[in-house]
């Protein structure tokens, strides 16, 4: 069964420019029903109001940072179950651990190239 | 204490009857007396003594050549002028990037209309394209890192500006309101050093 590309996909950082790119990665692969946050407070809220169906987050972001976006998703009863994929330029171990930890479902680190996104996403929406 | 008021009402009878004294002249004379008294202390008591005035000196010295390097510069022009300019950067190539990405955008509307090799090849080259965009990110993150090394240093300069009485300002303490998770946030790493995507990828594999 092919992985369904319909699905809304919210994509989290704070960096403008990382946002479009990301935006634009999605659409050559046909993912077209995207939205954006450029913070974990403002992408909370997007969640908890909408219907999404992945979540790609930036991790180094204020106030509310990527992993206490993904620990808010893990305990809201509603969202405990979406697919998550941390992209970020924090690559150590213990950045890796924790974000396990929180229940990530994917880590990407930055800078990253388009075939990893797809690879990834296809990964955690049950393909690959 | 009765003696401290008679002392000082005896200096203020001399102060009327000499009022042209030169106070550096009378600290000179007063010095001279209190050398005269050296024969009082102990010879470990006038080597300690020695050694502090020495100390004395060496910090009058330090306070006078601080003063003299200006270093209220650092924290008032210096540091504040490489931090602008460094925002400066992150800005022009936020701009630069949002302009390559319209264009890129333009690229890929064009692909879309073709078919075939043409069309494939093109889009291969906009993907390239948005996936070296990421620059501006990566860089804009290590660039924050630096003002934020910069602010430190700055803050630090202030304290020993204000330590040595050079300035009577108040040292400048940026209020920042710290993530629970911020002993992880560490930005880009130097690559020599940082995991890389299969690096992560094995580290993921092994919870599994």
């Amino acid at each position: 069964m092919p992985i369904d590309k319909s699905i809304n996909v919210l994509i989290v950082d704070d960096y403008k420019t990382m946002l479009r790119i990301i935006r634009n990665l999605l659409k050559q692969i046909e993912f077209n029903n995207v939205e954006e946050a450029t913070d974990g407070a403002e992408a909370l809220a997007k969640l908890r109001s909408g219907s999404f169906g992945l979540v790609i987050s930036d991790w180094n972001m204020t106030p509310m940072t990527g992993l206490q976006l993904l620990q808010e998703v893990r305990a809201d009863a509603k969202l405990k179950t979406m697919p998550f994929i941390m992209v970020t330029a924090e690559s150590k171990v213990e950045n890796v651990v924790a974000a396990k930890q929180a229940g990530v479902s994917n880590y990407i680190v930055k800078p990253f190239n388009a075939e990893t996104l797809r690879e990834k996403i296809e990964k955690v929406l049950g393909h690959g | 204490m009765a003696d401290a008021d008679q002392l000082s009402s005896r200096l203020a009878e001399i102060r009327l009857q000499h009022p042209d004294a030169e106070p550096a002249l009378v600290a000179e004379v007063v010095r001279a007396v209190l050398s005269t008294l050296s024969g009082d202390l102990s010879p470990q008591e006038t080597s300690l003594l020695a050694e502090v005035e020495a100390l004395g000196r060496t910090i009058a010295c330090a306070k006078a050549e601080i003063a003299a390097l200006r270093v209220d510069d650092i924290t008032d022009n210096h540091i504040p002028f490489a931090t602008d300019e460094l925002d400066a950067i992150v800005e022009h190539t936020a701009t630069a990037t949002n302009a390559i990405l319209s264009s890129c955008e333009t690229l890929d509307d064009v692909a879309a209309a073709l078919t075939g090799d043409a069309a494939t090849s093109l889009q291969d080259a906009t993907t390239r394209i948005y996936e070296a965009c990421s620059f501006q990110d990566i860089t804009g993150q290590r660039i924050t890192k630096v003002v934020s090394t910069l602010k430190t240093i700055e803050a630090k300069v202030a304290q020993i500006v204000t330590t040595f009485g050079t300035s009577k300002r108040e040292v400048p303490v940026e209020e920042t309101v710290e993530a629970a998770d911020s002993a992880l946030l560490n930005g880009p790493q130097h690559p020599t050093v940082a995991m890389d995507q299969s690096d992560i990828d094995k580290l993921l594999a092994s919870f599994e």
